[in-house]
């Protein structure tokens, strides 16, 4: 089981500054082509693991961690680990969208052309397949060279998951990608999810419990910074173990 | 809630009345001091432009004794220590607020803002006397020059005082570039200088381009320092090293000669007439950096900038 682990979390404490730890011994296996929601209250420290999994959480000053997490069973916290290779492979994508401040060819191929891809010919067929696969080109693929700004939420959001495909990453994180988006955009987000797993690993915080119920493979439930439990996801919206769960997802919860 | 305000009202009628005149007369009278300051400027300066042939006027030569009236070496002298100034502080100033915004540690940033503001207050006097003093030799001895008061003194100088103005402008813009936009960016695989240069400094361009305009509107307006340190030779500036030779700028001028001028004479008029020069170059620099702004993208223009 270990072998094909994607990331493995072990023992996983994390701290902001002083204060108490925002995770705490968390244990959790990620496995390829499926897609892991971890959900739970606000500030239950959602966020947190997820820019852990790329270091994100590194230019935060002033944090500790005590745990190890392995990707593809190599530590990413080791010393001598190449960062920027780390966060090109392990791919993240935000609740709010941000398209860089360019245009709309120059947001897909700004992550490839960082990495020193400079083929004009490869740019062009990595931004069609990115666009593409985040059902965004047929909106889109009139007007490459118009600033990013001028698409919708929506498009912007998918737009940004475009982006983090162009990368060719094995990991994608998505961190609420659709809090901002009306119901059809959120749709056509979670449609893509579906057919991406096919080629990569997801980790996604969701918007809501139905989200979560919806679109997951595997979830795992956050409460202040414990992970409280994780399963098989058609286990866990059915049946869960935790009274804690339980009541979280029946929206009997506070 | 506006009940209370119309009960308010009702109990201040005359309050209201006198505060709401006070403020309108002031915004007025802004406006009416601009216009007043506009046309007495070109009320003494135009006779300048019929009583003067265009070719003096406009020619290389600058003996007022003597009828020539060339303004030519005075706005090439401007130009030449303004862009000089603009060079110098450009790179420093922007290079400065990156590093204040997004490299220094959060002590050394809390020391290095209030010390930047400070820079600001110093009289032009001081820095003029400051440069006479100690900068100037140091051109003479070690660019070998037979004086120290040149153009490039003069440009250093300016470029020392638009330091600040541009380094505060530029730190508040890039500060005001959200944290989200650095996220996306390192998590594209960005470096910490690849996020600045590619998505920071761009997001907040329309912010760094006010400071560099702000910075320039000080230094060709500046007078003092200039008359100080520039050594003041109404020549054209047009060899190699035009740079590292004395010139004399319009503001130099106007302010040296204007004391001692008979009033209503052609050379008073011409003093006015390069005044009007200088507004008019002014105005063009301040045009064409709200363009930029303009065309750089009015939302993030709008919201870099309140
Ligand atoms: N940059 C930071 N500096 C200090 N503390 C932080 C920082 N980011 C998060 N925290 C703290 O860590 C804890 C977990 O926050 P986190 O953002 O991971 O929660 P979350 O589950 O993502 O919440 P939400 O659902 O609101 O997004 C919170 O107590 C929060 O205050
Ligand atoms: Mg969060």
């Amino acid at each position: 089981m270990t072998e094909q682990a994607k990331f493995l979390i072990e023992n996983l404490t994390f701290y902001y500054d002083s204060g108490p730890p925002a995770l705490r011994n968390i244990n959790l296996t990620i496995y390829p082509h499926e897609i892991l929601v971890i959900f739970g209250p606000a500030l239950s420290g959602k966020s947190t693991l997820l820019r852990l999994l790329n270091r994100l959480n590194d230019l935060v000053y002033d944090t500790r961690m005590e745990g190890r997490i392995l990707l593809d069973g190599e530590d990413i916290y080791a010393p001598g680990v190449n960062v920027t290779e780390l966060r090109r492979q392990v791919g993240m994508v935000f609740a709010l969208p941000i398209p860089l401040p360019t245009t709309i060819r120059g947001n897909v191929t700004y992550g490839p052309r960082l990495a020193g891809e400079r083929n004009r010919a490869r740019l062009d067929e990595l931004t069609e397949q990115s666009l593409r696969a985040a059902a965004l080109w047929d909106e889109v693929k009139d007007r490459l060279d118009e600033p990013a700004n001028a698409l919708s939420g929506g498009q912007q959001q998918r737009l940004c998951l475009a982006r983090v495909l162009a990368l060719q990453p094995e990991v994608i994180l998505l961190d609420n990608p659709t809090s901002g988006l009306d119901p059809l955009s959120t749709a056509k987000v979670e449609a893509s999810l579906q057919t991406l797993k096919r080629d990569y690993t997801i980790v996604m915080v969701p918007h809501s419990v139905q989200q979560a119920a919806r679109i997951a493979d595997r979830a795992a439930f956050l409460l202040s910074g414990e992970l409280i439990e994780h399963n098989i996801a058609a286990e866990l919206f059915t049946r869960p173990q935790d009274k804690r769960t339980e009541d979280y997802i029946t929206g009997r919860f506070g | 809630m506006t009940e209370d305000r119309r009960n308010e009202q009702q109990r201040h009628p005359w309050g209201e009345f006198f505060i709401e005149s006070a403020i309108k007369t002031c915004g007025f009278s802004a406006i009416i001091f601009v216009v007043l300051i506009f046309s007495f400027l070109f009320r003494e300066g135009a006779p300048a432009f019929w009583s003067v042939s265009p070719s003096n006027l406009f020619g290389t030569r600058w003996y007022p004794t003597f009828g020539l009236y060339g303004t030519l070496p005075l706005i090439l002298g401007s130009l030449l220590v303004t862009v000089g100034a603009v060079i110098i502080a450009l790179p420093l100033g922007v290079a400065t607020a990156i590093f204040v915004g997004e490299v220094a540690p959060h002590w050394l940033r809390e020391v290095l803002k209030p010390l930047i503001e400070v820079l600001a207050g110093i009289p032009s006097v001081v820095l003029g006397f400051l440069g006479m003093v100690a900068l100037s030799p140091l051109v003479r001895q070690y660019l070998h020059m037979p004086t120290g008061l040149t153009a490039f003194t003069g440009a250093v100088l300016l470029a020392y005082m638009s330091l600040p103005t541009i380094v505060s402008v530029a730190e508040d813009a890039i500060d005001a570039v959200p944290k989200e936009y650095r996220d996306a960016a390192y998590a594209l695989g960005a470096t910490h200088w690849q996020t600045i240069w590619r998505v920071v400094l761009p997001a907040a361009k329309s912010g760094v381009i006010v400071a560099v305009m702000l910075g320039i509107g000080r230094a060709i307006g500046e007078t003092m320092t200039v008359m100080m340190v520039t050594g003041n030779a109404a020549r054209m500036p047009l060899e190699w090293n035009a740079l590292f030779m004395p010139v004399r700028t319009m503001t130099a001028t106007i302010a040296a000669e204007m004391g001692e001028v008979a009033q209503g004479s052609t050379h008073y008029h011409v003093l006015f007439a390069v005044g009007i020069i200088l507004f008019v170059i002014t105005f063009i620099i301040n045009a064409v950096a709200s363009l930029v702004i303009i065309r750089g993208g009015p939302k993030r223009g709008g919201r870099l900038l309140g």
